[in-house]
């Protein structure tokens, strides 16, 4: 790649502008990136607020109404601030690298799509601070409740139109680079699996960004310009909202986690010294999952009243979904399988990510269950699910990701022995935190609370501890990449020993400006 | 939160004898690990479904996670491990394809069943209109002419921690649920304000309130007994705070208690607050 390097003179400008001007993917990805890891520490500030009044049944440290504020806050801010735009940053640095691209398709809009960013979250924390306070009715602002939103009402409809932009321009780059910039030789089939996934992933977020914005415009009029789509009195169903949010929420849960199903595709193999098992049928796993996906958004909603009919159509569908995961958990364990196995902290991200995640799938099976999930909606029970699949699941996939591709980003090496640390202290921390949730939920504690009934008191002080844990060992994480940004180890162009694909034919830290001239693919 | 302070000191002391032998301790601590069993045939069915699917996820977790154990211990480059280069098997792939497919149909079959009798509401005994508001519930017995509304009872110093809890902290009400034992009870549910959900886990299931909509569900409950759950769908301020009480009472018992509250009404005493 000596072309690569031959281009060191053409570096970045200089300054705090560099980083408002940019146009160059790597300088994107970083901005998304820490950006993603601001919002992470202030979603997580408001998780530990929530875990210490649930430490004892009561009224301790706050308010009902800013409790419901701060599990609201939370939801938006790790799902639209944190867990997203990780993602996107990651696809910035590593799709043009994986391609053999020079650059993302569109580096203009890839600047706005991200600067639309700050602002977003600007407008949407604000609203901690305006009359009656942040939103309130949960992430899913469902009507009529989120309607008794104080002046923060307009705030957050504007905020989520501008999320849902900056996502759907931060799609299209993603689908221009990958189908028009990939290198010769590179056909759709030879690409990484993170590339494949992302692809997918991006057509499911034009695809249901749209839904989002039209289901908050009609709030937005229902409020303030005397529509009636979700009010009965006027003719309009409430739960009509349920089953546009959601048509938007489902697909939204596989944007937050196929990214993740490609980062382990690249980890796994990589530390196994061993091709992934099964490239073919894990890229059309992915498909089907994000097929799947638009047709099972009812099963978040059973309780509502369906028709007979309605439930076992979304039971079945639902139940499906756990036939391609499947395929995909076996696929990584069969990577595994007789290889040449190593456990750098990238590695042990990944293979905790298989185990932890498969245990939220599984609750995510037996939440499929309708007669079950009678029992399970909305209690405890679920938040356990959910969180195991995005916290050891998409946010392990993301740390992980960072371990791997650090190197190549800096040029140093982190510094190993914290790194494995973390990942002890994390692993061990999230479970002690999310797996008595089961215990609580399945004995019949409702979520959404700020107050419980005695029974629950034992495990809820567990969950709390744990939650402390891991929340203070995110630090060390912020801490093990700044030391690797400042110094370490040089790395290698190859970091790791069975490392495969373009991004490791590029020097370490990777210059300004990659794949000027189009690598040849065999 | 209101809260009524007409109750005896000996009147506590009954409703808390009563309410360990209808639910065992309350405070179950560490033992809170599972879903009840409940008091319906439902809520039964409903729990060997859930224990079904658990065990059939805990062997497939067994099998897989075994493989990986067992990998990352033998295949460990540290232990001279030389990594195979194969890296797919049509044969395999369609297998592990098909055989989770085959248990699924397995999990759907009981369940489908399930969940036809859970929906069918029809020939019920009883009728009771449940209405939820911010933050309580009404309950309005259909062809009874009885109707009340059931607010927390739990007092506001036990919340702010200037008193001690109860052991049926924010699981109290003023007004209780009173069915009979041994009847279909047809719930219909609906909401006067925002989206509220009425769930009692020792009844099997939990169905949404909604504004303008009635929705319907039904329990016949075998064992006499008070049963305690709470709104489950988050209702704004005070959702914690509405909890659901429901006592049942042999037929006989139930029409007496019927009777006295009808009395009670023609005599123009609608709140003959009667207490846990």
């Amino acid at each position: 790649m000596s072309e690569a390097v031959g281009h060191e003179h053409h570096g970045p400008p200089s300054g705090l502008l560099r980083w408002v001007f940019t146009t160059n993917h790597k300088d994107i990805g970083t901005l998304y990136l820490v950006t993603s890891f601001l919002m992470f520490l202030i979603g997580g500030v408001m998780a530990l607020l929530i875990r210490s009044e649930l430490f004892q049944p009561g009224l301790q440290l706050v308010d009902p109404h800013f409790f419901n504020q701060m599990t609201t806050m939370h939801g938006l801010i790790m799902i639209f601030g944190a867990i997203m735009p990780a993602f996107v940053g990651l696809a910035n640095w590593q799709v043009p690298l994986m391609v053999g691209a020079p650059d993302m398709a569109l580096p203009r809009m890839n600047n706005l799509s991200f600067w639309i960013l700050p602002f977003a979250f600007l407008l949407l924390v604000s609203t901690l601070f305006v009359s009656g306070g942040a939103p309130a009715s949960g992430w899913t602002i469902y009507p009529p409740l989120v309607l008794q939103t104080g002046d923060a009402f307009p705030l957050l409809i504007l905020s989520i139109h501008l999320m849902g932009l900056s996502s759907i321009m931060g799609a299209i780059n993603i689908i221009a680079t990958i189908l028009n910039l990939r290198a010769p030789g590179m056909t759709l089939m030879k690409m990484p699996l993170f590339v494949w996934t992302w692809l997918i992933t991006a057509f499911l977020l034009i695809a249901v960004m749209p839904v989002l914005a039209g289901a908050v415009t009609m709030l937005l009029t229902d409020k303030f310009f005397g529509t009636s789509f979700f009010n009965p009195a006027g003719g309009g169903d409430p739960v009509l909202y349920q089953h546009i949010f959601w048509f938007f929420g489902h697909p939204e849960v596989y944007i937050m986690i196929l990214p993740a199903f490609g980062i382990i595709s690249q980890i796994l193999p990589t530390f196994s010294r061993k091709p992934l098992f099964g490239y073919t049928s894990m890229v059309y796993a992915t498909a089907s999952i994000a097929f799947l996906s638009f047709i099972v958004w009812a099963h978040h909603m059973f309780t509502v009243g369906m028709p007979l009919a309605g439930e076992l159509f979304f039971m079945y569908a639902t139940m499906l979904i756990a036939v391609p995961t499947g395929v995909k958990v076996f696929n990584w364990v069969a990577t595994m399988w007789r290889g040449s196995l190593t456990f750098e902290t990238p590695m042990l991200f990944a293979i905790a990510f298989v185990v932890l995640f498969t245990i939220g799938g599984f609750s995510g099976l037996m939440l499929a269950i309708v007669p079950a999930d009678f029992q399970y909606h909305d209690t405890y029970f679920v938040v356990a699910h959910f969180h195991y699949v995005l916290v050891p699941g998409a946010l392990f996939a993301i740390i992980g990701a960072v371990y791997y591709w650090l190197p190549k980003w800096t040029g140093h090496m982190y510094d190993e022995k914290l790194g494995q640390w973390h990942f002890w202290l994390s692993t061990i921390f999230v479970n002690v935190l999310f797996f008595p949730q089961h215990f609580v939920g399945l004995a019949g504690m409702p979520r959404r609370i700020p107050d419980y009934a005695l029974q629950f008191t034992e495990w809820n002080q567990v969950s709390t501890v744990g939650a402390f844990g891991f929340g203070f060992s995110q630090l060390l994480f912020g801490y093990i990449v700044w030391k690797a940004i400042r110094g370490g180890q040089q790395a290698q162009d190859r970091v790791w020993e069975g490392a495969d694909g373009l991004e490791w034919e590029v020097p370490s830290p990777a210059p300004y400006h990659t794949f000027e001239t189009a690598p040849e693919v065999k | 939160m209101s809260t009524l302070r007409l109750r005896s000191r000996a009147g506590v002391v009954l409703a808390g004898v009563i309410g360990l032998l209808a639910n065992g301790p309350a405070h179950a601590g560490w033992g809170a690990l599972n879903m009840p069993e409940g008091v319906t045939p439902i809520s039964s069915e409903v729990f060997d479904l859930h224990m079904l699917i658990l065990w059939i996820c805990v062997i497939i977790g067994i099998v897989v996670f075994g493989i990986m154990i067992y990998s990352i211990v033998q295949f460990r480059k540290s232990k001279g491990a030389s990594a195979s280069h194969f890296h797919e098997s049509t044969a395999v792939e369609i297998t592990w394809t098909i055989i989770p497919f085959l248990i699924l149909v397995g999990m759907a079959i009981p369940s489908t069943a399930t969940l036809i009798t859970m929906e069918d509401t029809s020939d019920p005994d009883l009728t009771v209109k449940i209405t939820g508001y911010q933050w309580k519930w009404h309950y309005d017995y259909m062809d009874q002419e009885i109707d009340f509304y059931s607010n927390l009872a739990t007092p506001t110093e036990e919340i702010n921690g200037r008193a001690q809890k109860d052991p049926n902290y924010l699981r109290q009400v003023d007004n209780r649920l009173v069915v009979p034992t041994n009847r279909k009870i047809r719930f219909l549910l609906t909401s006067e304000d925002v989206i509220h959900a009425w769930w009692v886990p020792d009844l099997g299931m939990k169905k949404d309130a909604i504004p303008g909509f009635v929705n319907e569900m039904w329990a016949e409950i075998e064992e006499p007994g008070v049963y305690r759950g709470q709104c489950a769908e988050l209702c704004g301020r005070g959702h914690a705070y509405m909890p659901v009480v429901v006592e049942a009472k042999p037929p006989r018992e139930y029409q007496q208690w019927l009777e006295s509250r009808q009395a009670a009404r023609s005599e123009g005493d609608p709140q003959m607050a009667k207490k846990d």
